[in-house]
């Protein structure tokens, strides 16, 4: 049974990083209609950011803090190449995301070299409910909730927030208002960069990072995201969590290898069967 | 609801509410306006104007290029040549009410106000009661005279100068329009509103505006009074289904 909690509590500290990932790629998605390819690697950039400002001697804290801005620097640059051009379609955008994820590599290898990067986190684990725990899996989860819970203020507390919404729900309409939907659409990628980034600054020190792990957060994320219909925050963090957890046990169990195979068939069948009671819905109500 | 004024119009008036309109003297001036998407011409160098306080309908079946009109003035459509200019602040209901499904009535309102940074939708509340009941809901659940009322209440928002309507009894009930048709005659006559009526019911437009334009395949093909429109045999034949006695709003 200890084991069992270990494995859960680890389980969902690593969802709450995919739920991070999923909830910038709702993010972009709700605004612009694009899936931005691109969104493992805002985690990537903050994750080797943060490792490099830490090695260069500034203290904990600041670098984090500027690894995240370094991240929503770079999902900004990321949206003026995806949406900028006027008449861009969501198509062709998420190609584009898909080319600056893969160019990002080239960048990264450049600045940070190849090898896989870490730093340490919260020192020190608690005891809980006879289970120790990682004073950073409790630092990654409760920064997980506070970011579910500022986000959901901000779109549908904020007027900014519910011209964002605005651009989700009717563009054309957004546009009759006076709303510059391609702004609000660099507000998402910012918003999708920063929320890579929470998620990169948080995960890294349970798992190290290097160029090519935006594989599998985008993934996890993609999954997740999708378990929430790429527009429902809450049900992207059902399934990230549902995600990590399934991992972890897969992975403590003796299954690592097939952690993410394990994981991924979970999500798969999860989907099928929401899909089928959706259309049965559908019958229904016509 | 808002739109800037294109290629030149003259900068939308700041402050105050609906009452202000008549003192700011919205106005609509197009001249030889061309619009294109790709190689096909929406619109062919058109020319119209509405003087300020005017109630001005338009008439045209689908596809002569009205919404293309009414989007080339909100700033949404790019013409190719010629100038579409508001003097005011000009709002602009679009074809099919378009409003925010997802939030709610008074989300909807509020960021009507997105230009002129108005946040209060009491005027409009005052104005259109119904809004305040209805202000928690949905706006895609409501009814399709409920939406029209909403789009209505949102375009008034951004107080506007000129209201360009385009299409007000689409999909109504005849009562509903009668009723929407009455608070735009009102806000023009009592608070001086400009409004441009972008219809194909033209017995409705020849009810509550003075002149017409009717335009056909991107070109202004017919403009005047509105009796001496009804009375004119082709006009009547192809828009009021054959001469009539008298149009009824």
């Amino acid at each position: 049974m200890r084991e069992f909690l270990t494995y859960l509590v680890n389980g969902l500290a690593v969802g709450c990083g995919f739920a991070l990932i999923a909830s910038g790629l709702v993010a972009v998605h709700r605004v612009t209609g694009v899936v931005n390819f691109a969104q493992g690697m805002f985690a990537v950039v903050a994750g080797l950011s943060a490792s490099w400002l830490l090695g260069v001697g500034l203290p904990h804290g600041v670098s984090e803090v500027a690894a995240v801005l370094i991240a929503t620097m770079t999902g900004l640059l990321t949206g003026l190449i995806a949406i900028g051009r006027r008449g861009t379609t969501p198509q062709s955008s998420l190609i584009v995301t898909l080319g600056a994820g893969v160019l990002a590599y080239a960048v990264e290898i450049f600045v940070w070299g190849d090898q896989p990067r870490s730093f340490p986190g919260l020192p020190g684990s608690l005891t809980v409910a006879g289970v120790g725990v990682q004073r950073q899996h409790l630092l990654v989860i409760a920064a997980t909730a506070v970011t579910f819970v500022l986000l959901s203020a901000f779109f549908g507390r904020t007027y900014l927030g519910k011209a964002l919404s605005a651009c989700a729900s009717n563009p054309y309409a957004a546009r009759v208002v006076g709303i510059d939907v391609t702004t609000m659409g660099l507000l998402a990628f910012a918003i999708g960069g920063l929320l890579g980034g929470v998620a990169g600054v948080l995960v890294t020190p349970l798992r190290p990072i290097s160029f090519d792990s935006d594989v599998t957060l985008i993934v996890n994320g993609f999954a997740a995201a999708v378990f929430g219909a790429l527009t429902r925050p809450v049900l992207a963090l059902s399934g990230a969590l549902l995600l990590g957890v399934a991992e972890s046990l897969a992975a403590g169990y003796g299954y690592a290898a097939y952690q993410t195979e394990i994981a991924l068939g979970l999500m798969l069948v999860i989907m099928v069967v929401q899909s089928t009671r959706r259309a049965t819905v559908l019958e229904e109500s016509t | 609801m808002t739109g800037p004024p294109t290629d030149g119009g003259t900068e939308p008036a700041q402050g105050g509410g609906p009452a202000e309109a008549a003192r700011s003297g919205g106005t609509i001036e197009v001249a030889g306006l061309v619009v294109t998407y790709g190689s096909a011409t929406a619109l062919d160098h058109v020319t119209l104007s509405v003087r300020a306080g005017e109630m001005v309908a338009l008439l045209g079946p689908n596809g002569a290029g009205k919404s293309t009109l009414a989007n080339t003035l909100s700033g949404i459509v790019t013409p190719a040549s010629g100038t579409a200019r508001t003097g005011g602040r000009l709002a602009h209901i679009p074809e099919g009410r378009q409003l925010f499904p997802d939030l709610s009535v008074e989300d909807n309102l509020v960021l009507g106000g997105w230009r002129s940074r108005a946040r209060d939708p009491s005027s409009v509340y005052d104005l259109l009661p119904r809004l305040a009941e209805l202000r928690r809901r949905r706006a895609g659940v409501l009814s399709g005279g409920e939406q029209q009322m909403v789009a209505f209440g949102r375009a008034l928002m951004s107080r506007p100068d000129v209201l360009v309507v385009d299409e007000l009894s689409l999909g109504l009930a005849p009562m509903v329009t009668r009723d929407l048709a009455a608070h735009l005659v009102a806000l023009n006559r009592e608070r001086g509103l400009t409004v441009l009526l972008i219809e194909q019911n033209a017995r409705l437009a020849f009810g509550v505006c003075e002149r017409a334009y009717v335009l056909e395949a991107g070109r202004v093909v017919a403009e005047g009074p509105c009796a001496e429109l009804a009375a004119n045999p082709q006009v009547a034949r192809a828009y009021l289904g054959g001469p009539i006695e008298e149009a009824t709003p």
